[in-house]
């Protein structure tokens, strides 16, 4: 019966959702308030109804109710009570539905907090996302229905899949989620600026902090994959270039670009249209990764099972969102006037510079990530692309962003003169260019081009520091650091700390596959590691035999791990690395498989120095989003309306006039 | 020419000569690091030269699996139930790698005919079969089927 509610539950929220699409779009065309005010409680009954469905099948899984298909596939007896909870998103129908239920609360958020914003022009935007979750709703009950029975009902399950029995990969997809629909707020924001024809400054500035909002969360989500790439996969790498990564990083590139771009027509009023192509371009973006993910058409370590039918959906919905918003920019986004000129070295030519290469870097995975598809339809065989590429065009592409970073929030808008600001970054410099020879002195085993790439990374984290030393030298009291300030030093200082983690660890990583019995030992960068014995070890799910490892540095014991190989009761084998994380450097041990009858493993030995750092990196990036999104001054309601093609008057400048 | 058509036109030579560079550079990269993927009856029928890197699809054949005592060495065989190809692969195998199911490798042939794997990858989803393998799976069971001669390309 319950399952049947959950159906009906969504049903109802794909009816609702389509009264939001449509019934405010009519009223803001015709001028109806009543119309209009439809969509906010059309979005809050979809989010009721969302939510009753979702917890209707977490409940089902709590419950153990293997009469429903989906519960049975992904869960048993034996399944621990907290994963029944992230079982949920375990498998393609239930994700799809965690990704209603997030869009559906984002759109929530949205009316909820908007209600300072013109009326006609929230209509429009909560319409959109309507329009979006028509789409996704649609999706998911009639491809991809997570309420369907097993007739007749199992006495126990399946299992949930062993890799996502793990934290990193239970909070991994919802993280990944809120960042691909927080971009449909930007999106939303775009289509409804287009449809109205304007860019309004006002709403470029409402919708700043929710762009910094949704690029945080992907940037976490895409770290903790990593991550758990990283621990549970047994690789020992933490990107690979995968298709499927790269569909996650594609919008995450694009978002950057945007929150840069959106800075500029927020303060400037320049670069209108090129915000709203980025706004499109990075929930498009999104939905071409949902599409890679999910429809097979890819292949993929991290592919869903997937059926042709879900990927034609997809597909179409696509082409419909993006093509529909795309063609709506051709018409309309000429009018949209010119940007008034701005003197060759100034804050706009920064930013547009970052812009350009950002999305360059992205066009550049995108042609990687889809060269295989189009070789294929035009039957120049079947290829793949390899990982070099993607690692000589981001070398290209980001080494020269990264170097550019500092001057940006040094250099003052409409015009600037590059000596002055150099002239304020040669201490940054300085320091740097001496860390970078001291890691030299410590590790002379790094190449030169990493020495480079590490005196990068610190002249980042430096040439912040010194635009922050700056600001509270020479800015008015109270007035000193704004949220904004410290939220953007946050996420370039990540920048730097996430360049010089890859570097090192690119560059100084050992890589050992060894055969060791009981009592070997194997010398690892400077550590001896010792196997002392293989023991079985059972967990409530599955069998393991766990190795007992002892890491030594001049005989003295450092630490003693123990990485298992487990067999789960669905079959599956799993690896079960054994971590001693540290700051500055991870020995990382993982069991491969037996070797001959005489207790023999292949056992991989990494270490790997400063890999912390690249998610390390990618923490405070996060945080810098979240931190600038609580800027007070983007809340802030302007009375009258600054419509961004009136020529811009003169605002305020963030930086003090240089003394 | 007034200022801002100058600055137009600087904007898009500037524009045109970094797409045509990154294009460039894009194409080169792009064709120095493409593998392709070929079946073992593809190789069967002699369509790649010895010392190019290529990805060879298929299922591990049942039985075919072996370790050396002292080594990391393994060794498997390949096949896409028409025609098979001998692997060898020094380090550590997937987790998922197991007989009868689908694997792709990446490395080139040796001297003696047999595939020196550099990579070999295999599945997260144990249902899960990359399209490519599936097809040649299914190319190969047809030509199975009709009796077609070893290495027959259609």
């Amino acid at each position: 019966m319950m399952p049947e509610l959950g159906q009906i539950a969504l049903i109802l929220a794909l009816l609702l959702a389509i009264v939001q699409a449509t019934v405010p779009l009519i009223g803001a065309h015709w001028r109806q308030p009543a119309l209009m005010a439809v969509a906010r409680p059309a979005a809050y009954g979809q989010f009721v109804f969302v939510l009753f469905a979702y917890g209707i099948l977490t409940e089902a899984f709590v419950a153990q109710d293997f009469s429903i298909a989906y519960v049975a596939q992904n869960s048993n007896l034996a399944l621990p009570w907290h994963y029944r909870f992230s079982a949920v998103w375990g498998a393609h129908e239930g994700s799809l539905l965690l990704w209603v239920l997030i869009l559906s609360g984002w759109t929530v958020a949205l009316a909820a907090l908007s209600s300072r914003l013109p009326e006609r022009f929230m209509a429009r935007a909560l319409a959109v996302l309507g329009i979006i979750s028509i789409g996704f709703l649609a999706f998911t009950v009639l491809t991809s229905n997570p309420f369907e029975r097993h007739v007749p009902p199992l006495a126990d399950g399946n299992d949930l899949n062993p890799l996502l029995q793990d934290f990193g990969l239970i909070v991994h997809p919802p993280m990944l989620y809120m960042g691909y629909v927080g971009f449909a707020v930007a999106f939303a924001f775009a289509v409804a600026a287009l449809i109205e024809g304007r860019v309004d400054r006002q709403w470029v500035r409402w919708s700043r902090p929710w762009t910094n909002v949704a690029w945080a969360f992907l940037t976490i989500g895409i770290a903790l994959g990593s991550w758990w790439a990283y621990y549970e996969l047994g690789w020992g790498g933490w990107w690979f270039w995968d298709p499927v990564e790269n569909a996650s990083f594609m919008p995450w590139l694009v978002g950057a670009a945007l929150i840069h771009s959106q800075a500029v027509t927020e303060k400037r009023g320049t670069f209108a249209a090129w915000t709203l192509l980025l706004a499109i371009c990075a929930f498009s973006l999104s939905l071409l990764g949902t599409f890679l993910v999910r429809s097979g058409v890819l292949t993929s370590v991290h592919a869903f099972a997937s059926d042709p039918t879900r990927g034609i959906f997809i597909l179409v919905f696509l082409v419909i969102v993006t093509g529909g918003a795309l063609t709506l920019y051709a018409i309309r986004a000429p009018k949209l006037a010119a940007a008034p000129p701005v003197s060759l070295y100034s804050r706009e030519s920064l930013l547009l510079l970052n812009n350009i290469l950002l999305v360059t870097a992205c066009a550049m995975v995108l042609i990687g990530t889809l060269y295989p598809l189009v070789a294929e339809a035009l039957g120049w065989g079947k290829i793949s692309v390899g990982p070099p590429y993607f690692g000589l065009m981001f070398f290209v592409l980001m080494a020269p962003l990264v170097w550019l970073i500092p001057f940006g929030p040094l250099t003052r808008w409409k015009g600037d003169s590059l000596p002055a600001v150099f002239l304020s970054l040669r201490t940054a410099l300085a320091l740097a260019a001496l860390a970078a020879a001291l890691v030299w002195i410590v590790e002379r085993e790094l190449p030169l081009k990493a020495v480079i790439g590490v005196c990068a990374g610190i002249w980042v984290i430096f040439g912040t520091l010194a635009f922050l030393l700056r600001r509270m030298r020479n800015a008015a009291p109270g007035r000193m650091l704004t949220a904004e300030m410290v939220g953007m030093s946050l996420a370039h200082i990540g920048v730097g700390i996430f360049v010089v983690g890859v570097v090192v660890t690119e560059s100084l990583n050992v890589e050992r596959d060894v055969r060791m019995q009981a009592g070997d030992m194997v010398e690892v960068a400077g550590y001896q590691v010792t196997l002392r014995e293989v023991v079985r070890q059972d967990g409530p799910n599955f069998i393991a035999d766990e190795g007992v490892f002892e890491i030594r540095q001049d005989g003295e014991l450092m630490s003693t791990q123990h990485p298992q190989k487990r067999r789960y009761l669905r079959g599956q084998v799993m690896t079960e690395a054994a971590l001693d994380a540290g700051f500055f450097a991870d020995f990382y041990i993982a069991m491969g498989e037996p070797i001959g009858t005489g207790g023999a493993w292949a056992i991989r030995l990494y270490y790997k120095p400063m890999i912390r750092w690249v998610w390390l990196g990618a923490l405070l990036m996060m945080a810098g989003g979240l931190v600038s999104a609580t800027e007070r001054r983007l809340r802030q309601t302007i009375v009258e309306r600054e419509v961004v093609q009136s020529a811009p008057e003169q605002m305020p400048d963030a930086l003090p006039e240089r003394a | 020419m007034n200022p801002l058509r100058k600055r137009r036109l600087i904007l898009i030579s500037a524009l045109v000569l970094g797409v045509g560079a990154a294009t460039a550079l894009a194409l080169t990269a792009l064709n120095e690091n493409v593998n392709h993927f070929y079946s073992p009856s593809e190789v069967a029928a002699g369509k790649i030269a010895h010392g190019r890197t290529f990805r060879l699809g298929g299922v591990v054949l049942e039985g075919s699996p072996r370790r050396e005592e002292s080594t990391l060495k393994a060794h498997f065989v390949v096949t896409d139930r028409f025609a098979n190809l001998p692997v060898e692969f020094e380090g550590i195998l997937p987790d998922l790698f197991r007989e009868g199911q689908s694997v792709i490798a990446v490395g080139m042939l040796n001297a003696s005919g047999v595939f020196a794997a550099e990579e070999v990858l295999a599945k997260h989803d144990e249902n899960y079969m990359p399209a490519e393998v599936k097809e040649a799976i299914d190319k190969g069971k047809a030509r199975r089927e009709a009796g077609a001669p070893e290495g027959a390309q259609p």
